[in-house]
């Protein structure tokens, strides 16, 4: 195959960046879309170039790394995929891609397509826990948890952080990330002491961190890798509304 | 967190403007059952508006309830809009939408719109001010006012016509998203439904066939 790249490179997080084209042949649609850079990168690094900077660590769509743009989409054409998970076979020879960082404020570009992502680490440190002043292991069905609920723990824990939602949403928001870490803790009973706390404090740090307002878009489902239903922030909403207005819920 | 800085949050400001969206959609609402009446008849449309009048102080409490409830809408939304604006300062070179729809994205525009639009409605057929047509001086006499004579003239003049039925698609296009995304705003949306996606577009196709069915049939003649 033979393509054309129009990748963004940036050399740090105080530069100006641009889109830089390059043509690149000898590639296979095995090739998955990281494979594809990594041949890129090892070509430029022959003819003495600064290789493209992405970041990118299991390479089986569970870590949540493999952050970028690509044609104007997060994590590429597919639905429910990471980037690293793309192939080279969803494009056609000759086609141009654009590869761009996740772009909002609260994910400042460290290099080319590298973005850091510590906004989440710091919503998750916020309350995205629960405080278990453990002792021994209890059984593991000692207490009962009804399958639908479970199930919906299951889906919101499916989150794996990558910033899809953010890099998707017109307004740069992180609700669908929020909800999806509220959530996973909300429907089950270990959650419940410190629901409320939890879902004051996670949207305080989310807004200091610069995030945007949600509008109901829904890009950010459309782009999520991992297909968490918006339904999550719709809860996590009347979490916050009851956070704040009911007094059995301080 | 006090109810102070709730509201100043991001997800506080959308509860304002979510719940200041039921009260300006249930006036939507009252407002096209009442103007219904010009299909029953004049002596019908005509006591109503004298009713409206009648209240006094309680109908000048209503439209100070309900302009402070506009005005809290739009402030909530400049704050949304301002939100989103600094939260991405550099924007994408290529940015495809799947999701969204036009309604979603025109929001700011249909918004700004129907605000023009209520202005010019307010100062056509409240105030009489915009009286292209000499419509609202030749009913509004010292006996009182022949509304359904006002609406009927009013309409049978095209550009009238135009606007108001353009301005109706606007509304209902604001409120086919606006309906929605209250019910996920204030948590109504329940996991196991999927219909609150076609809350915003049923309510607004009532709202639309009820208010355009006035200006045209007017227009057309199928009221006398």
């Amino acid at each position: 195959m033979k393509i054309t790249l129009h990748v963004w490179r940036q050399k740090d997080v105080n530069s100006v960046g641009k889109m830089q084209r390059r043509e690149v042949n000898d590639i296979s649609q095995d090739m998955s879309f990281l494979e594809m850079l990594d041949k890129v990168n090892e070509d430029i690094i022959i003819e003495g170039g600064e290789p493209i900077a992405f970041d990118h660590d299991c390479r089986e769509g569970i870590c949540g790394m493999c952050s970028m743009m690509i044609n104007g989409r997060a994590h590429g054409p597919d639905d429910g995929t990471t980037t690293c998970q793309l192939h080279m076979r969803s494009f056609q020879d000759g086609d141009a891609i654009h590869i761009e960082p996740f772009r909002a404020r609260a994910f400042p570009v460290v290099r080319d397509l590298v973005v850091d992502r510590s906004s989440f680490d710091r919503i998750v440190q916020a309350g995205g826990f629960i405080s278990a002043n453990t002792g021994g292991c209890q059984d593991a069905n000692s207490q009962l948890i009804p399958k639908i609920d479970s199930d919906l723990a299951m889906d919101a824990a499916a989150c794996i952080g990558c910033g899809a939602c953010v890099a998707s949403c017109p307004n740069g928001s992180a609700m669908l990330f929020v909800a999806a870490k509220m959530g996973h803790l909300a429907n089950l009973p270990q959650g419940q002491p410190e629901r409320y706390t939890r879902a004051r404090n996670m949207i305080t740090q989310m807004d200091a961190e610069g995030f945007g307002a949600c509008s109901n878009h829904y890009e950010c489902e459309a782009s999520c890798p991992k297909d968490i239903p918006v339904t999550f922030i719709g809860d996590m909403n009347r979490d916050v509304l009851k956070a704040n207005t009911c007094s059995s819920a301080k | 967190m006090s109810l102070s800085t709730y509201l100043k949050s991001s997800i506080g400001e959308k509860t304002l403007m979510a719940v200041t969206g039921i009260f300006l959609i249930l006036f939507v609402i009252g407002h096209m059952l009442g103007n219904l009446q010009v299909f029953v008849g004049p002596e019908y449309l005509n006591a109503y508006a004298a009713q409206l009048q009648n209240l006094g102080p309680l109908l000048w409490a209503i439209r100070l309830f309900l302009l402070t409830t506009m005005v809290i809408h739009i402030w909530a939304a400049a704050k949304v809009v301002r939100r989103s604006v600094t939260a991405r300062p550099v924007k994408y070179a290529m940015q495809k939408d799947v999701a969204t729809n036009f309604a979603a994205k025109t929001m700011l525009v249909s918004g700004g719109l129907i605000l023009v639009f209520v202005v010019y409605h307010v100062l056509h057929f409240t105030s009489g001010n915009i009286d292209p047509i000499g419509a609202f001086a030749d009913t509004h006499t010292e006996e009182g006012a022949d509304v359904y004579a006002m609406v009927v003239t009013s309409f049978q003049h095209l550009p009238t016509t135009i606007i108001y039925s353009l301005s109706m698609i606007l509304l209902c296009m604001h409120i086919s998203h606006g309906a929605s995304s209250l019910v996920q705003t204030l948590g109504w949306r329940r996991c196991s439904s999927n219909c609150t996606d076609k809350i915003g577009p049923v309510l607004a196709g009532f709202l639309l066939v009820g208010n355009l069915s006035i200006p045209l049939s007017i227009y057309f003649g199928l009221i006398p």
